[in-house]
């Protein structure tokens, strides 16, 4: 951390005694780390807390996004991917297509990300059988699937409650559900951005109930079109609230927002400094959620290898095939190998560790070979230093 | 230690090596806003021309040049030369940021031509000719440095670029560029430049075949050469793009260029401007190093050829550039290559 003086001077001096001792920022804390001009001064204390929870370690994890369909009974303005039934650019992978994929880069695989859109006909028994042949094909890799909007959109479409589809999903072989549609809780931006989407209460309800069915999730944030600074902090103090009752948010993940192609095209995407604000308030608010990410996809390689000194300590993973991100203009590559990302986590001065879905740390992989030695390996010692 | 004047390399490599992230970008951010105590961050309109890709130096960086003879090789003639003038005027552009290679058949001549004709027909600042070239013009020629810079100079050179200094130590040059002018030739051109009255500026190119302390040795070359002079107007690190080059490895990443950037700003006490490179970083790292010590977000490059030719293409427009100062905090302010406002 900096040395005091500096947080005095930006009048942060009470914020930076708080997270000295490990105490709870208000939501008024947060608006003013968000208005502080000094970058360093708010990563350093976001940085401090990430290297109390874990050191020099930065995660990673060897994993596959598979995006079924972009078929979509919502019509939300910030999304590219979305299409409605019979548009020529709509697809809706079959099962043999996805498990095909799965097929096809399943060396190493640990976790399989299974997003897709509200899909207004694949019964619930479509979902279930999938999972049943993905766990068929890959026993030993993590099902995270499904965000809260769909397992709610499954549940009215069935007339079930949302227990009873978690519950059938989980025994269908469903470990982990990821945190999208949460985008931001406040029901103004809803109203005027995603009018049909699952509510904030409802998106909450999802969680909290998969929670007690013992079944983890991440939480997300979309943060970046037309939402206010107080409604980013509201929305992180409504999961900080909701992982205090249940404890099962694993990671948080800010995504910012990508305009391109969307029906918010005329808005300008989120600058470097929001970006790594976002994630560091995110560190210091959330402070009962162990994990923060930094998306690669959505964020540029070398804005999330600078969010690790921001609060992230995790750079998600391998990916391999995108669509949501990239349909919305994100500039990064489909996926990346376990050395690239182990060669960019050393090449920040940390230590890449392979995780699982729930972030136990996988260690009878053998090491990738060192990817950046040179001029680079004095990169490499404790505590971020070169 | 900053405070007890001036840092020495082993003060600097201790920094370098050892000072936390964010405590190393905190002192530089301080120093740069005690030299620019306004919150102006600025940029440049101009355009990069390249009036050939042909060059006998066969840098193994390089991922632009073509030998003599190459299909893909090409020399501007006139009529081009002019329309790339003239768009850039047009787009409120005030400078020509003008470089090629080593070509062997071309004359000093040539280049004097060059510039005369184009500034008979235009008014715009022409910052051409890396060291590099003008040591080729000068063993071409067989005549000084001296009197290469003092006939470019009446053809209408404004100012040099400091383009071609990679890593000022000769063991990394012999290696990466052995072809190449040395690095007490470099700096004699940037001298004898100083001492005819033009103005420069200075690069590092990075991340390429150099141990760590050797762009530190670069730093503090330049700092000797700025004590004597106070010529340079502003020094610009970049990251080398290793793709389609002879040298294989991975890019640099933003941390270990913002670490570079903030011990670039605290060495160079002596250096008004430290520029950030959106070029090479992105625009995202690019905003992130105005709070490592850059104060100058560059140039708009209305076209970029050479680390276009390593694979690496960002765009930038002038509003993009000015939003993304203010969003940082800053204002954004238009400059000339004296950095002067304007």
């Amino acid at each position: 951390m900096l040395e005091a003086r500096y947080f005095k001077r930006l009048g942060l001096e009470e914020i930076a005694n708080k997270v000295a001792q490990g105490q709870r920022l208000s939501i008024s804390d947060g608006e003013r780390l968000f208005a502080c001009p000094d970058m360093n001064a708010v990563g350093s204390l976001a940085h401090h807390v990430r290297t109390r929870l874990h050191g020099n370690i930065a995660y990673y994890v060897v994993n596959r996004h598979i995006n079924y369909t972009n078929i979509c009974v919502n019509g939300c303005r910030f999304c590219a991917f979305s299409r409605k039934k019979g548009d020529p650019l709509s697809f809706e992978l079959s099962e043999d297509e996805i498990l095909d994929k799965i097929r096809a880069n399943g060396d190493g695989l640990t976790e399989i990300h299974v997003v897709g859109g509200c899909h207004p006909d694949l019964p619930l028994s479509f979902f279930e059988d999938l999972l049943r042949k993905i766990r068929e094909i890959k026993a030993d890799a993590c099902i995270k699937a499904f965000t809260a909007v769909e397992i709610a959109h499954f549940a009215k479409k069935e007339g079930k409650s949302v227990k009873e589809v978690l519950e059938r999903l989980k025994s269908a072989g469903l470990q982990m559900l990821p945190g999208g549609g949460a985008e931001v809780f406040s029901s103004r931006i809803r109203e005027r951005l995603c009018p049909e989407k699952l509510d904030a209460n409802g998106w909450l309800d999802v969680m909290r109930q998969a929670h007690e069915s013992g079944i983890k999730t991440n939480a997300t944030m979309l943060y970046g079109h037309i939402e206010t600074v107080r409604e980013r902090l509201e929305h992180m103090a409504a999961l900080r609230e909701l992982q205090d009752r249940t404890g099962g948010f694993v990671c948080f993940i800010p995504l910012t927002f990508q305009p391109a192609n969307t029906a918010l095209g005329h808005l300008a995407p989120s600058t470097g400094v929001d970006d790594l604000k976002t994630i560091a308030v995110s560190r210091l608010m959330l402070d009962n959620i162990a994990h923060i990410k930094a998306y690669w996809v959505m964020l540029s390689v070398k804005l999330a290898q600078a969010a690790l000194y921001f609060g992230a300590d995790d750079f998600d993973g391998t990916v391999i095939e995108e669509k949501i991100g990239h349909m919305a203009g994100a500039e990064s590559q489909q996926g990346m190998t376990r050395r690239e990302i182990e060669g960019i986590i050393r090449d920040a001065g940390l230590d890449p560790v392979e995780r699982d879905s729930l972030f136990t740390r996988l260690t009878t992989r053998p090491q990738v070979a060192n990817s950046c030695e040179g001029p680079r390996s004095i990169l490499r010692r404790d505590d971020g230093r070169v | 230690m900053i405070e007890n004047g001036r840092l020495d390399l082993d003060q600097a490599w201790d920094l370098y090596s050892n000072a936390d992230f964010h405590t190393l970008g905190t002192m530089a951010h301080e120093v740069r806003l005690k030299k620019h105590s306004q919150p102006l961050v600025t940029y440049i309109v101009d355009r990069n021309i390249n009036y050939s890709n042909v060059c006998v130096c066969g840098c193994r960086f390089c991922a632009f040049f073509r030998p003599p003879g190459h299909s893909e090789s090409f020399v501007l003639n006139r009529a081009e030369l002019s329309e790339k003038i003239e768009e850039t005027l047009r787009l409120g552009g005030t400078q020509i940021l003008l470089q090629g290679g080593h070509h062997p058949g071309l004359p000093l001549s040539f280049y004097e031509e060059m510039l005369s004709f184009i500034k008979s027909r235009y008014s715009i600042h022409m910052h051409a000719f890396s060291p590099p070239e003008i040591v080729f013009f000068s063993r071409l020629e067989g005549i000084g440095i001296a009197e290469v810079i003092s006939r470019l100079r009446v053809a209408g050179l404004d100012s040099i670029p400091g383009g071609g200094a990679e890593i000022l130590v000769d063991s990394v040059r012999a290696r990466v560029s052995p072809r190449k002018c040395s690095t007490s030739e470099w700096l004699s051109v940037m001298e004898e430049a100083h001492a005819q009255g033009l103005r420069t500026t200075a690069t590092m190119m990075f991340g390429h075949e150099e141990a760590p302390r050797d762009r530190l040795v670069h730093l503090f070359a330049l700092r000797d050469l700025q004590d004597r002079t106070g010529g340079f107007t502003a020094f610009i690190p970049w990251a080398f793009q290793p793709q389609n080059t002879a040298i294989p490895r991975e890019t640099e990443g933003a941390v270990s260029y913002l670490r570079l950037l903030a011990i670039s700003r605290l060495v160079l006490d002596n250096f008004d401007n430290i520029q950030a490179s959106w070029v090479t970083m992105g625009p995202k790292i690019a905003q992130l190093a105005l709070f490592f010590g850059a104060n100058d977000f560059g140039s708009t490059m209305i076209e970029e050829n050479v680390v276009a030719a390593a694979g690496v293409r960002f765009r930038l427009s002038i509003e993009e550039i000015c939003r993304i100062i203010q969003s940082a905090g800053f204002e954004p302010r238009r400059r000339n290559m004296a950095y002067e406002l304007i």
